[in-house]
């Protein structure tokens, strides 16, 4: 028998709790998983790679993409705003308003669409000043980016908020005591130690977007080549029983979901590494 | 400590800021649910309500959950049991398994079972020469929505446990208790509110997840329609007073969600604490 076990325990149910996990696990992840590349892998290169340059998938990752992108950024201005915000002032309410940035997590992504299309579509309340003053704000590209940020938002307060609740009042005493001014502060010490969990929150935000689906499809507009992003496509493709097309394209943006969760992980044992050896 | 804060001014134009932008994303999308829900008197919202078709979606998005939940949190015990009590080869690997599921999109979750279980699928030809049904049916709601949530209660235990150590369970052990007995009045009691955290927030995904199920069912309505893919139809058929009167329930889930989440947070917070202490105790 393969020794699995590092060190003798005294605690029983090692073999049964782990055989149960990964038998679980294979089953309902592993193996569904697997079925994703062996049936990209039996359509061969020239089919696979036909799919995910036609026009169309190109212009759906194109999309998906630029709209995370957009989505991510704004989070970081305003997530890092509200992380601040809650994590260093105190005003009445505050504790609500607190949980209530974890919203966009417990709310059903069918309820998020349908709730932000009514805003901003033409004659919505957000929408229709909007609308006159010449921004179409659903069906379009802006739409999709408006979805994306409602989701988004709490990876980035919620990776931040943390970071900035530790953060040791002391040496920002010391710094003013040696004559920097609150400017100087922000910008020397406390924004550095920040850096990390900013691009942490915008990775785990952007990775989330790019295969975000109920909350995107009813303000997306849905057109091919102009509104039509990379998870609609692949419920395209299978509604036509194109399941080859639909796992190519599903193939690759699982690939970038896997380099980003390994950049995550990458990154937060870099930065833990760093702040051990100071 | 002046070197600590800002002036009052960029104080409250920092808030007000961070205030206007949680009302634009957070509170009008709330709120608009409820406005249109509620728009055209409580007898529509009721009829919506007990409409056939949305009392079948219901039944199926309680049926989802109740075997989801269960099985992800036996899940969760078990690997939690394992990560947290034991060191052993490969132990990091398969923590980063177990969350695969929150980094696929939604809608490759569904697909992953079209391609094992669908029409022209890996197992499809057999299924249907035995006349079984899975995919457009209930069977591949569920297995998508165990998939979706998988790691939900894994995720929570596994910090929780480890922060717990394994002295109680030895100090258990010795005195004589057996392995489920420990498990049962000295560990369990430790870990009951990541537990419970871990299958609320599990439950919460569970009864919303749209894109996943959506690929999977099929849409026919009064079998194989939850909740979020009922809100869709109507929505859809331009029916938005139902649409939102059946959405309203899910918000209101999603507040409730929020609220237990806070108090158990609370709660969570003093047994981890606790737990930090017995650590450090020599």
């Amino acid at each position: 028998m393969i020794k699995i076990l590092k060190h003798k325990s005294t605690l029983p149910g090692f073999n049964l709790s782990l055989g149960y996990t990964v038998a679980y696990l294979s089953l309902i992840v592993l193996i569904p998983l697997s079925m994703l590349f062996i049936k990209t892998s039996s359509m061969g290169w020239a089919q696979f790679w036909d799919v995910i340059t036609s026009p169309r998938t190109l212009a759906a990752y194109r999309l998906t993409f630029g709209a995370s992108l957009a989505a991510g950024l704004v989070n970081v201005v305003f997530g890092f705003l509200i992380a601040w915000v809650l994590a260093r002032y105190h005003f009445p309410g505050k504790k609500i308003i607190d949980a209530f940035v974890d919203f966009p997590f417990a709310l059903p992504t069918a309820v998020t669409g349908i709730a932000l299309t009514t805003l901003y579509s033409q004659n919505g309340w957000i929408g229709k000043p909007l609308y006159a003053m010449g921004i179409q704000s659903a069906y379009s590209p802006l739409g999709i980016t408006l979805a994306l940020i409602f989701i988004g938002l709490p990876f980035v307060v919620r990776t931040i908020e943390p970071v900035l609740q530790d953060l040791d009042g002391e040496i920002e005493d010391a710094a003013a005591s040696l004559g920097a001014d609150r400017r100087q502060i922000f910008l020397k010490v406390i924004f550095p130690g920040l850096i990390p969990p900013l691009i942490t929150g915008f990775t785990l935000a952007f990775a989330r977007a790019i295969g975000e689906y109920g909350s995107v499809i009813f303000i997306a507009g849905n057109m091919p080549g102009k509104t039509e992003i990379a998870p609609l496509l692949i419920m395209t493709k299978l509604e036509q029983y194109d399941y080859s097309g639909a796992a190519a394209i599903a193939a690759v943006m699982l690939a970038v979901s896997f380099v980003l969760l390994a950049f995550t992980n990458f990154l937060q044992w870099f930065f833990s590494k760093r702040i051990g050896m100071n | 400590m002046n070197a600590r804060a800002e002036s009052p001014i960029i104080r409250r134009t920092l808030i007000a800021a961070a205030l206007v932008f949680l009302a634009f994303f957070i509170f009008l999308p709330l709120g608009i649910v409820f406005i249109n829900a509620f728009g055209k008197g409580l007898g529509m919202y009721f009829k919506s309500l007990v409409d056939p078709d949305a009392l079948s979606a219901m039944r199926l998005t309680l049926l989802t959950a109740a075997v989801a939940v269960p099985l992800n949190l036996i899940f969760g015990i078990a690997a939690s049991w394992a990560i947290a009590k034991f060191d052993f080869w490969g132990k990091n690997f398969l923590v980063t398994l177990i969350d695969v599921p929150l980094s696929v999109s939604p809608v490759i979750s569904g697909l992953i079972f079209v391609l094992l279980f669908g029409a022209q699928g890996a197992f499809g030809p057999w299924l249907i020469d035995h006349g079984i049904r899975i995919i457009f049916a209930p069977a591949a709601i569920i297995l998508a929505t165990i998939f979706v949530t998988f790691p939900m209660v894994a995720r929570e235990l596994i910090p929780v446990m480890k922060a717990q150590g394994t002295e109680e369970e030895e100090a258990a052990m010795t005195l004589g208790a057996g392995g489920f007995k420990t498990f049962w009045h000295v560990t369990l009691p430790n870990i009951k509110w990541g537990l419970l955290y871990g299958v609320i927030l599990c439950n919460a995904r569970a009864m919303g997840e749209f894109g996943a199920v959506s690929v999977v069912s099929g849409h026919i309505r009064g079998q194989t329609n939850t909740l979020p893919l009922h809100i869709e139809i109507l929505y859809n058929e331009y029916n938005f007073t139902a649409a939102f009167a059946v959405a309203s329930l899910l918000a209101m889930l999603a507040l409730v969600t929020l609220v237990l989440k806070s108090i158990i947070e609370f709660k969570y917070r003093a047994e981890l604490k606790a737990s930090g202490t017995t650590e450090n105790s020599p």
